[in-house]
């Protein structure tokens, strides 16, 4: 019997889990997945909880409903990765692999940013990459009366990259509502070149935060955050002033890959980006969060690269050279407020454009263009991610690659 | 788009960086330099190998790993390229500025 080991029960390891146990000869391979957590996250449903869209049930469920009976489930810490003697170190126990897929996804570490973990964390300094962080931000939001609020990314890559931008856009919406707009001062601070960084997307997009009002600092790279003075505060001393900082911390993979030496400056593995194996070790897959291709690290990308990775899994265990198939497509909802949202759907090569999808001419739902229909499918979303994603179900009509059909090219260029 | 920088005619996008990077040379850096108002001295061109390294690789371009890079610490790097220096750097190093999804 050969082993296969899922190192991760998110949204990648799972779904990797219900790929595989179909296809692999289960006679032949015992597939564990290996997980500390027993709550399995909607994370893209954090965005929504600081505003009292969602609750809290609506984002959380037992993990384990969405693992398949015929694998093995292990609840327990993942210690270290032994990839030259191809084993894995749990709390109590050593696991032997043939093939090791890594899951591990990647967190916010606040410790990074010098000021961020002090006093006002969590009193007035909050982030929302965790459920709770952004339960807490939900919190405070309630009785919040208003000031000067501070949407912050700290460095690049993070997960769900539009996620900063889509908060700032909502909470415009939620304090319109609340009737307190003109008691907010809303400032989005990125260390990149603008909001939107895509030319295309530029152009298209850029009136977004003058219709909202949304006052924006670009190249900021955060030094420290000062508590007393209340700022954060850049390398060529710029200070920004906050009542309310929310914050993208850095985004790191996790320790594990830092212990066993798998990983980069930011624990992310060296990963081959068309096929999905690790650089170092032919045995051993990275997908999702966990690798350091310059996809999106979302869920729709891992979604995309399940489909290439299990082919993969499988031409590899017969001895056949691997797909160079995965193209860094990623298909995302922006929600822009006031119940619309974008859509936008790219890859490696190619940047978001105008058009519909996934039906050409008809949709129903539009490329890069704010429209209510977007705003209903980013909530049937959820639906799809529960009940189809997770488990490893094809969505009709969306391929693994990235197709042309419907994509106009109307934004000009100068 | 084509631009002539030092008398050669290299491709372009709409904000000027080079697309193809085998087109750069150290004479097209020094004029795309100029006109972003830097004079290049021995420590831009450290820097400037530093990037093209990374680029090379596929590795993602940070203030964070050019904190560690041991090349350069990040007051210096903003003294070098002041504005913006990611993206005036990857200007000059004749690579794709750091970008998100959109």
């Amino acid at each position: 019997m050969k082993n296969l080991i899922i190192l991760g029960a998110g949204t990648a390891g799972t779904m990797m889990a219900n790929h595989l146990v179909g296809k692999l000869p289960k006679k032949e391979w015992k597939i564990t997945i290996v997980d500390q957590y027993k709550t399995h996250y909607y994370q893209p449903g954090f965005l929504f909880l600081p505003f009292d869209t969602y609750t809290e049930n609506k984002v959380k469920k037992e993990g384990k409903k969405f693992i398949p009976k015929t694998v093995n489930y292990i609840q327990k810490k993942i210690d270290k990765i032994l990839p030259e003697s191809n084993k894995v170190k749990l709390e109590d126990e050593t696991l032997d692999y043939d093939i090791l897929i890594v899951a591990t996804g990647s967190k916010i570490a606040p410790a990074e940013t010098e000021g961020l973990l002090g006093p006002l964390w969590r009193k007035d300094i909050f982030d929302f990459y965790t459920y709770e962080g952004a339960l807490a931000l939900r919190n405070k939001l309630r009785n919040w009366q208003g000031g000067k609020l501070v949407v912050h990314i700290t460095e690049m890559p993070i997960k769900c990259p539009v996620a900063p931008l889509e908060f700032a856009f909502l909470a415009d919406s939620y304090f319109k509502k609340k009737g307190m707009r003109d008691k907010v001062e809303i400032t989005y601070v990125t260390p990149l070149d603008g909001a939107f960084t895509k030319p295309t997307c530029t152009k298209a997009l850029n009136y977004l935060l003058e219709e909202k009002q949304i006052k924006i600092q670009t190249d900021f790279a955060i030094m420290e955050v000062d508590n007393e003075k209340r700022a954060i505060v850049d390398y060529v001393d710029r200070e920004i002033p906050f009542d309310l900082l929310v914050t993208v911390p850095t985004n790191m993979g996790d320790e594990v890959i830092e212990r066993s030496g798998l990983g980069d400056d930011l624990n992310f593995i060296p990963t081959h980006k068309h096929t999905l194996q690790s650089k170092a070790h032919d045995n051993i897959f990275v997908i999702g969060d966990a690798t350091n291709v310059p996809a999106s690290k979302a869920g729709s990308v891992a979604h995309f690269q399940a489909e290439t990775l299990t082919d993969n899994i499988l031409l590899y265990t017969q001895g056949y050279k691997l797909k160079q198939e995965f193209d860094g497509h990623a298909n995302c909802f922006i929600e822009t407020g006031d119940n619309k949202a974008l859509l936008i759907d790219f890859n490696y090569d190619q940047e978001p454009v105008h058009g519909t999808f996934p039906f050409a001419k008809i949709g129903p739902l539009k490329l890069l263009k704010e429209s209510v229909f977007n705003h209903w499918g980013k909530l049937a979303f959820r639906w799809i991610y529960w009940n189809m994603l997770l488990k490893g179900i094809s969505i009709p009509f969306v391929g693994r690659n990235m197709s042309f059909k419907g994509k106009i090219f109307d934004i000009k260029q100068n | 788009m084509k631009k002539i920088i030092a008398n050669k005619e290299i491709e372009v996008n709409e904000e000027g960086y080079l697309v193809d990077f085998k087109q750069w040379d150290r004479e097209i850096c020094e004029c795309i330099a100029g006109e972003c108002n830097v004079v290049m001295t021995e420590k831009h061109w450290e820097v400037i190998e530093y990037l093209q390294d990374k680029h090379l690789k596929e590795e993602p371009l940070s203030i964070r790993g050019i904190k560690k890079s041991g090349v350069i610490n990040i007051k210096e790097f903003y003294a070098l390229f002041p504005g913006g220096p990611l993206k005036k750097s990857t200007l000059i190093a004749g690579i794709p500025k750091p970008k998100s999804c959109i």
